[in-house]
């Protein structure tokens, strides 16, 4: 299918999101301390946008009584019913194996790169001066 | 009148050779625990008259259908009282091989610790000297006050170098839920001596039946236990006991079981949304209630129809969840029939046997140790 300019990387603020759509599809582009990461957006449950979500940390715990916050902003809870999903996978934590989404490849790239292609850049028009997100699908 | 008589008509299995989870010898009366106290306790007891007092439990009125079963009635004394009645009607009809004694004492509820502790000493030792010293097939729960950590503590490890104790007994409604860290102690001294914590229905009286007061009638505080399981099932997963204790067994005694497919799916559900709140319950609760609980048989609210019940088993979907047990002397069936049909031979083994026998390493050590002979 190829890869996607999807958003110029000043539209989506550190810990934000945007929902793009690529080639028919509904996608929820993640910008978590200047890294993206897109993963399909309609959460598998009951089909809520998972772009919504708040971008939360993982909690831990070794046992009862304490608490760790690791992988800060790298998974979203589903804004309907809170489900957790890992944003580098589209794993969720509670079912990994059975409730997960599509995850895809981003990249970022200069206007200068993206206008000589392979891209496709359905929305907008590319400037050589700016960087862009591009997803691959 | 033509569901009852269909009810009546279900076929059962038998239950030769089981291990019987819950039998109830009738708690002594004060008097006859006299001789099992210390002196303090013995003469404050008969100078404030406390040897006069019953102090059993009573969730219903003595003649309450319930308490007993017509035919295991024994004039003149509460049913179960007699170990030669216990031996004809709650052993050798049933082809039991070992039963779980539960006498259902009020020491467990007392409001003063120490005379709770001493109460519960003296039943733990008059169970011992006139039952477990009598009938090989009987084994002994010991009954704590779980209201003082210390002194619960300290009774089991008085009793647990006595292998015929195979668990702890307490009750379902205690003055906090049991998932509480003040009752870690306990489960951790238990888990310690491979005994499992029995939680068997009935609570201290001085706290409601129900999540929302207190109840008119006997009806609702019956019905209601249900709840009350239910909710120590939540507080034991979520305050993370079994994370905690990875050893523990919590047996759910007179629980019923027949709703625990509603409570998996909805406690699994609403932990998929919540669980940061508990980082430690790492896996849905029903798979944590799976590997750790488990539920004696009787009273088996099922629906009259086997088909009915074939199909909550299968929601349940879990063949080592169910302890055998039939309750004597309450009157929940009739004749022998403790084993419904509907589980069918293999689950029925399982229940009968294999399922208690990973549940009560001591009984389990017990018979291997014969089949060795």
């Amino acid at each position: 299918m190829g890869r996607h300019v999807v958003a110029r990387v000043d539209e989506v603020d550190i810990g934000k999101s945007k929902l793009v759509k690529v080639a028919g599809r509904d996608i929820a582009l993640f910008n978590v301390k200047g890294e993206f990461f897109a993963i399909a957006n309609r959460c598998p449950h009951e089909g809520a946008d998972l772009c919504k979500g708040q971008l939360v940390g993982l909690a831990e715990s070794d046992e009862p009584g304490q608490y760790r916050m690791t992988r800060h902003g790298e998974l979203v809870r589903c804004p309907w019913h809170g489900w957790e999903f890992d944003i580098r996978t589209g794993k969720s934590w509670c079912d990994p194996a059975r409730t997960r989404v599509k995850s895809f490849d981003v990249s970022v790239a200069n206007g200068g790169t993206v206008v000589e292609g392979p891209y496709q850049a359905e929305i907008f028009q590319v400037s050589i001066d700016e960087d862009y997100v591009v997803v691959e699908i | 009148m033509n569901e009852i008589v269909r009810s009546l008509e279900t076929p059962a299995l038998s239950t030769l050779g089981g291990i019987d989870c819950d039998v109830h010898p009738a708690p002594p009366p004060t008097a006859a625990l006299l001789a099992y106290l210390d002196e303090y306790w013995r003469e404050t007891f008969v100078m404030r008259g406390v040897d006069r007092l019953s102090l059993a439990m009573t969730a219903s009125p003595p003649r309450a259908p319930i308490n007993a079963r017509p035919d295991w009635r024994v004039e003149g004394t509460p049913a179960g009282a007699m170990l030669e009645t216990v031996r004809a009607q709650a052993l050798d009809p049933f082809g039991t091989r070992i039963a779980i004694c539960n006498p259902l004492h009020g020491a467990m509820i007392m409001h003063s610790d120490d005379m709770a502790a001493a109460l519960c000493g003296a039943v733990n030792e008059w169970l011992a000297r006139e039952w477990l010293d009598k009938e090989p097939r009987l084994r002994g729960s010991i009954m704590i006050s779980a209201q003082n950590t210390e002194l619960a503590i300290a009774e089991i490890e008085r009793r647990a170098g006595d292998r015929r104790f195979v668990q702890v007994l307490i009750l379902a409604q205690n003055d906090e839920p049991l998932g509480r860290r003040r009752y870690w102690p306990i489960y951790e001294a238990a888990a310690r001596h491979g005994l499992p914590v029995c939680v068997h229905a009935g609570g201290s009286a001085r706290h409601a039946p129900t999540a929302t007061g207190w109840p008119s009638y006997f009806v609702e505080a019956h019905v209601a236990q249900a709840a009350i399981f239910e909710s120590q099932l939540l507080s034991l997963v979520s305050e993370g006991v079994f994370a905690k204790i990875p050893d523990l067994k919590i047996v759910f005694a007179e629980a019923g079981f027949t709703w625990l497919p509603s409570f998996f799916w909805r406690a699994d559900k609403t932990w998929r949304g919540v669980r940061a709140e508990t980082p430690w319950v790492k896996e849905p609760p029903s798979d944590i209630v799976k590997r750790h609980v488990r539920f004696t048989l009787q009273p088996v609210e099922a629906p009259p129809e086997p088909d009915a019940l074939a199909r909550t088993l299968d929601h349940i979907a879990c063949d080592d969840i169910l302890l055998f047990s039939t309750d004597y002397p309450h009157w929940h069936f009739e004749g022998t029939a403790a084993l419904s049909a509907a589980f069918g031979e293999t689950l029925a083994k399982k229940i009968l046997i294999d399922n208690p026998l990973a549940t009560y390493p001591r009984i389990a050590a017990d018979l291997s140790t014969e089949a060795a002979r």
